[in-house]
């Protein structure tokens, strides 16, 4: 049973993976990766770790997709031109040696031994997340409020219409 | 079959490697993006897999989950800076391509 749902949710999240990179418009590339994300969801519940695939749904799946869409609604992006063959042939082949490469240093044979699955999945409960956040990781945490905050200011900043030169000056 | 960490390890690999074709591949800043995206959470599942095989009974490895919470907050950081900056390159260019934009070359 947790065979076929890992080589289901594998699927899932490799194949709309690939059509995000082969599509020619952005609203179906982003359709696209909206599946994949969910896919990968779904891998993080076959590795117990239920609270993180909560997050990516949320977090991936909800907010950055929705905000892709948005931009590709507000910049009206349209059909992009098929790369050309000689383009397409060198990324091909860079994919091609990527994947042989990491096929050998996954399954080859200096590979492994892999360690088996244990009973007890540290990251079952969302308990430990915020035991671990508020104690080990305290200040790693508050630093994030910082940078979230920093990404917001400087979005404003960079996305503020130009204003001419002189009205800088009158307070 | 057992599914072990290889096969997660692979799906990985192959989430990293689609995303890395896409970068190479593309020329619209905004799927560039989503493949940078794709590889973020290829590293994302190779550290929850990870994490989850190595722990052991009497002591369980939260290092790898906590960094990823980490690593989402960051991802969500990055696409908002990016896709304003998008925006604002959109306002002075008025095109998204990244073969047109190269001011930079000349």
């Amino acid at each position: 049973m947790k065979e076929i749902l890992f080589h289901s949710f594998a699927a899932l999240t490799i194949v709309p993976a690939l059509f995000v990179v082969m599509s020619r418009k952005p609203v179906n590339a982003a359709m696209n990766m909206l599946v994949s994300f969910v896919g990968l969801a779904g891998l993080f519940v076959l590795l117990e770790t239920y609270f993180l695939a909560v997050l990516q749904v949320m977090v991936y799946a909800g907010a950055i997709v929705v905000l892709f869409l948005f931009i590709i609604m507000l910049l009206d992006a349209d059909k992009s031109p098929a790369p050309n063959l000689i383009r397409f042939l060198a990324s091909l082949a860079a994919f091609a040696l990527m994947v042989c490469g990491g096929y050998f240093l996954v399954f080859g044979c200096g590979a492994g031994p892999y360690p088996e699955i244990s009973a007890e999945a540290p990251a079952s409960l969302s308990r430990t997340f915020g035991v671990e956040l508020f104690t080990t990781y305290l200040l790693p945490f508050q630093l994030t409020g910082f940078m979230l905050l920093i990404a917001m200011v400087g979005v404003i900043v960079v996305s503020r219409k130009e204003q001419p030169e002189s009205t800088g000056d009158e307070q | 079959m057992i599914i072990g960490l290889e096969h997660y390890f692979f799906v990985s690999v192959l989430l990293f490697a689609i995303g890395f074709f896409g970068v190479l591949l593309r020329k619209n800043t905004l799927v560039v993006f989503m493949c940078l995206e794709l590889m973020l959470s290829a590293s994302i599942l190779a550290l929850i897999a990870f994490s989850r095989y190595h722990t052991t009974p009497g002591q369980g490895l939260m290092e790898g989950n906590i960094f990823v919470l980490f690593i989402i907050a960051i991802a969500a950081c990055e696409v908002a800076v990016g896709l304003s900056i998008i925006v604002a390159l959109w306002r002075r260019n008025q095109t998204v391509e990244l073969s047109e934009i190269n001011e930079l070359k000349h």
